[in-house]
């Protein structure tokens, strides 16, 4: 064994063999170092606890660690195979969204004035989002809206430092009408159970809005709205036993889905009476075989299972499963989606300054009305001035795949985001109240 | 049309009976703390967490092994009863043992602070992730009754909760610890001067309402997601059955979930609107015509 000391001597002659004949300062690889950009600071904020923590935030949270330490390797495909943003590293901070809205929004003050970040990226709730937005504003902080879906954050309010570059809800049940109405040709009679807050609320309103649109002969039997993490739903699925609908309607997503769905179909519900969750992916792997075939299923966007074929999406399957051990599901998708598109901006900014670093005006101003490829799609920054993005979106049918024991779905039907979104500067609800004008579907 | 009224209202009964069984197990336990040691036990939906938690991994396990139906039944109980005894000892001995005799409102905010230790704990032994037990539901099978179809695993619920409820009534009325726990109930010195002791009944009436909590949680384990967060919720019913039905009295709770789960029931079915206000108008319209709940033991007067 040799002793470490004789190493560093080794060592120490080969550096000075190697570098004094070229004349180099010893100091050379320090010099280098301090020439790498300086790191582009992001705080992520998601749930890390909580009950949104399993369905939401833990795939979240997975998809922002793997896609940092990819993109700081340089190894994401193109076109996001620069290191970090723009070259620079990014140095990830993790925040827990749980907590009340103004615990919420003080642990965003202290990442823009205590850490000082250079982006915020995240938010799974809704309301979290709507607190968020006019603070990022006051405190001029280039803010990413990730997952929450309410339409309220650019139509009440123009806003110049938020991006929102996830869809916004109301395309999930404009596209789960047309496919019921698809698959179903004739439909006069439907339920819906929602949760009894404003997602729940939200996606009943839009998704009888769109029916009333494409079928207006079509009448709601049964509206039920639990309340949130109720737990027990014998009742609900009495109801919905005795009732005449074709079809049942369904925002859950998380514990209440799997709950409401165990409960369901142990009392043969899902098997009489077919079920449109538009939010039910993030739940498959869990459910498997316990939801039965039929299920028409949505995932907020083509994620997952509607992702479109590419390079962006191959690889990002490829990675997340080899180092998770678990499919990646539509948050992972969000997620990816938001960072994309901010590197998309970033960089496109920092090609228009001849390579340097771009501020954040000039970071805002680049994202405004952006287009960009994404392991799902692509997304075009349309809506908001820009700051909302919409893309298309698919459906499909649920059907458990025995052989390989894994959940697949199959029918699947796309529909562009110009069919399905409002065009720009239309408020969502008035464009569904005013019979859809302006969509385009060929 | 009188088939079809005649099968609300049998829906109605039915569900309203599942649910007044949930409310039931997972009130009882609250109750019988409160009685004996006047505390407003806060742990109690840790001790529903994990209940569940327990069950949905002990007996999740179990039935993958693919070994009889009626042992995984009797697991869920005995698991139920290990961890309670565990946790309620832990919480009893090292805890609230320190603060007897303190203001309530300490005392409940002590068992608030170690139901939010609770909660990391539970996070730091299962992670964030939700856990299914969905084979009890399928190995039970169903009732059709016309087009209603009953779950059997409900129907053992609800037998399971009267039992329990009998059971509880029957032990504090005509067993030598029920009526020492009457005394204790009715006055703790004089329980003592009589040569009780107090401290013993305590800490075995907390274990019971610990293990009371946690078989609330393995109970209803393979009807829900088991995933963080789910005591938050427990703690708020199990509080409204409880007030109504009197604080302390098993009897009450028995009534208050009944009641609650009835009108529950009937809410959902034929005005779903007011579903989540009606289980808190009832608990309302009963605290204004009787301020200390349905049953209310007459309390002796002190000098």
């Amino acid at each position: 064994m040799r002793h470490p000391i004789l190493d560093h001597a080794c060592s120490l002659t080969l550096l000075l063999a190697a570098g004094l004949p070229l004349g180099l300062p010893p100091m050379t690889a320090g010099a280098a170092r301090a020439e790498e950009p300086a790191p582009v600071k992001i705080g992520f904020v998601t749930f890390l606890t909580g009950p949104a923590a399993a369905p939401f935030g833990i795939p979240d949270h997975y998809a922002a660690e793997l896609l940092v330490d990819q993109l700081n390797a340089g190894q994401v495909p193109v076109p996001y195979n620069r290191v970090g943003l723009g070259g620079a590293k990014i140095e990830a901070k993790f925040i827990d969204e749980a907590g009340s809205a103004a615990d919420v929004v003080t642990q965003f003050r202290n990442l823009v004035e205590r850490d000082r970040v250079d982006v915020v990226v995240g938010y799974v709730s809704s309301g979290n989002c709507l607190a968020i937005a006019p603070v990022a504003e006051e405190l001029k902080e280039l803010t990413v809206l990730d997952i929450c879906g309410t339409t309220r954050i650019f139509e009440e309010k123009p806003r110049h430092y938020v991006f929102r570059v996830n869809p916004h809800a109301t395309m999930d049940n404009v596209a789960a009408a047309k496919y019921v109405l698809d698959k179903y040709k004739d439909i006069s009679i439907y339920s819906g159970i929602n949760q009894n807050y404003a997602w729940g609320q939200d996606s009943w309103r839009d998704f009888r809005l769109a029916m009333k649109d494409l079928d207006p002969k079509a009448t709601v039997d049964k509206e039920l709205f639990p309340k949130l993490f109720a737990g027990e739903y014998g009742a609900e699925i009495s109801t919905l036993l005795t009732s005449n609908a074709q079809f049942i309607h369904s925002s859950f997503y998380d514990g209440d889905l799997e709950a409401f769905m165990y409960q369901a179909a142990a009392r043969g519900l899902p098997q009489r009476i077919p079920f449109v969750l538009t939010a039910g992916e993030t739940s498959l792997y869990r459910l498997g075989p316990k939801l039965p075939d039929g299920a028409i299923i949505g995932a907020r966007g083509p994620h997952s299972f509607f992702a479109h074929d590419s390079t962006l999406n191959t690889w990002f399957q490829k990675v997340y499963v080899d180092r998770f051990h678990d499919q990646p599901v539509y948050p992972s998708y969000d997620f990816a989606q938001s960072l994309f598109g901010l590197k998309a901006a970033w960089e496109k900014a920092q090609a228009k300054k001849g390579g340097s670093r771009p501020t954040t005006e000039e970071v805002i101003a680049a994202f405004e009305g952006i287009s960009f490829p994404t392991s799902s799609t692509t997304v075009q920054m349309t809506l908001g001035n820009g700051h909302q993005g919409i893309t298309d979106i698919a459906y499909g049918t649920y059907k458990f795949d025995k052989a390989a024991n894994k959940p697949t779905v199959v029918d699947i039907v796309r529909y562009p985001a110009e069919c399905v979104n409002p065009p720009a500067n239309v408020d969502s609800i008035a464009w569904l109240e005013g019979g859809m004008k302006g969509a385009k579907c060929d | 049309m009188g088939v079809a009224v005649v099968l609300t209202a049998f829906a109605i009964v039915t569900d309203g009976l599942v649910y007044a069984a949930y409310l039931f197990l997972v009130a009882v336990g609250l109750t019988l703390i409160f009685g004996v040691m006047k505390i407003l036990n806060v742990t109690h939906g840790s001790f529903y967490a994990f209940g569940a938690y327990g069950a949905a991994i002990a007996v999740g396990v179990y039935f993958d092994r693919g070994l009889p139906a009626a042992g995984g039944f009797l697991l869920m109980v005995l698991v139920a009863m290990a961890i309670g005894l565990v946790l309620g000892l832990i919480l009893e001995r090292g805890l609230l043992r320190l603060v007897y005799g303190k203001d309530e409102v300490v005392v409940v905010l002590v068992t608030y602070a170690a139901f939010l230790i609770l909660e990391d704990v539970i996070q730091l032994i299962w992670g964030a992730n939700s856990y299914a037990l969905y084979q009890p539901l399928g190995v039970v099978g169903n009732v059709d009754v016309g087009p209603l179809v009953l779950s059997g695993y409900d129907i053992g619920l609800v037998a399971f909760a009267g039992l329990l409820a009998v059971a509880a009534s029957f032990a504090l009325k005509h067993t030598r610890w029920g009526r020492l726990l009457t005394v204790v109930i009715f006055d703790r010195e004089l329980a003592a001067a009589f040569g009780i002791n107090v401290s013993l009944v305590y800490t075995i009436t907390f274990v019971i309402g610990a293990m009371l909590g946690a078989l609330g949680g393995a109970t209803m384990a393979p009807k829900i997601a088991v995933t963080l967060g789910i005591g938050v919720e427990v703690i708020v019913l199990a509080f409204a059955v409880v007030a109504i039905g009197g604080m302390g009295s098993v009897e009450g709770a028995f009534l208050g979930a009944l009641i609650v789960g009835e009108c529950r029931a009937a809410a959902v079915h034929l005005a779903p609107q007011i579903e989540l206000f009606v289980i808190y108008a009832v608990m309302a319209l009963v605290l204004v015509l009787r301020p200390q709940g349905l049953f209310t033991r007459a309390q002796p007067r002190k000098i």
